[in-house]
């Protein structure tokens, strides 16, 4: 056998190992949620929905409204824990950011909802009610809280499972925003 | 009377069949149509809960999943309608049998691919290989300078 092939040989076990070892740092990585279904509908339009306000008397939330600016959508439910915790995170992105947000209320009554944002604020834009929860299923919606951020084109570009942290607005949400924007 | 109780609850324990999470509300009218939904839903990953198919999860998203699927089934639907409208939401991570595509080709080849690699190494390493070729006799020059020098070294000896 010829010198380099010898040493070859000899050098491959180690990168293999070497390649393993970084695959496993990358897996354990910190944040990452190993159970996070990635979306399949990235980069596709978002799918058609026409649902009530959880308002009486209030527009509801339909296709066309998520449609000539990039929109943050979150999907919660007054009987989710989590949704409670990232609540001052949205009211900083709608309020101190300005992003549009809409409200996408998943699986729930538009009493508890309503009474809800009444206690912590309503810091959305419109709020779609779905209470039967098909047009979440539509979209792909596993659980609450889920985050989607929409292109003007009503495209979704990105998709956030779990409660956002300040860490997930600076260091995923806005810089996407940013990037569909352009 | 030891032998009564225990067969008496040996008999118990048998009737105890595995706790379905399929509703009685939830079949569909038609057998034949409600075994196809059974059979397909068995293929179909609760996303919830994720280790389980949705015929055997008792989430609430699985319970939305499995009238989906008989919803679609009841209008019609073939089994790989109603999967493609399941992957078109949650992608093949909702099939519990992953599909092979490119994207899965290290899934289902790699361990195929590491046996081989193993089993090439194994044959590298423990093939016949010629043996060393035999030691040419000395000639006559050679034996002279051999003697010589053994010869010297006994001198130096005594």
């Amino acid at each position: 056998m010829t010198q380099p092939l010898r040493f070859a040989l000899y050098a491959l076990p180690f990168l293999a190992v070497t390649a393993l070892v970084a695959w496993f740092a990358l897996a354990l990585a910190p944040g990452r949620d190993p159970s996070a279904v990635p979306s399949a509908l990235i980069d596709k339009p978002a799918p058609q929905i026409d649902l009530p306000s959880i308002y009486e008397g209030r527009p509801g939330l339909r296709s066309a409204d998520l449609k000539g600016r990039a929109t943050v959508v979150n999907v919660f439910a007054s009987w989710c824990v989590p949704c409670r915790a990232e609540h001052p995170v949205l009211t900083q992105l709608a309020k101190g950011h300005g992003v549009p947000l809409i409200g996408f209320n998943w699986k729930d009554n538009p009493e508890a909802a309503r009474a809800f944002l009444e206690e912590l604020g309503d810091p959305f834009e419109r709020i779609g009610s779905d209470p039967s929860g098909r047009a979440g299923i539509d979209w792909g919606v596993y659980g609450v809280p889920e985050t989607y951020i929409l292109d003007a084109a009503g495209r979704i570009r990105y998709k956030h499972v779990g409660p956002l942290s300040a860490e997930d607005v600076e260091g995923a949400i806005l810089p996407v925003l940013r990037q569909v924007s352009r | 009377m030891m032998r009564w109780i225990g067969a008496l609850l040996l008999g118990l324990m048998l009737l105890a069949g595995p706790a379905l999470a399929v509703q009685p509300g939830e079949e569909l009218a038609d057998a034949a149509q409600e075994a196809r939904a059974r059979a397909l839903s068995r293929e179909i990953r609760c996303l919830v809960c994720q280790n389980q198919s949705i015929d055997e999860s008792e989430a609430d998203l699985a319970r939305d999943l499995r009238l989906i699927l008989r919803e679609r089934i009841a209008a019609g639907d073939s089994d790989a309608q109603v999967k493609d409208f399941l992957v078109a939401r949650y992608g093949d991570f909702v099939l519990l049998d992953p599909p092979v595509k490119p994207k899965t080709w290290l899934l289902w080849f790699g361990p195929a691919a590491i046996l081989l690699i193993a089993l090439g190494g194994a044959w590298l390493y423990l093939r016949p290989r010629p043996a060393l070729a035999e030691a040419a006799p000395l000639d006559a020059a050679e034996r002279a300078r051999l003697d010589r020098l053994l010869a010297e070294d006994g001198e130096e000896g005594a």
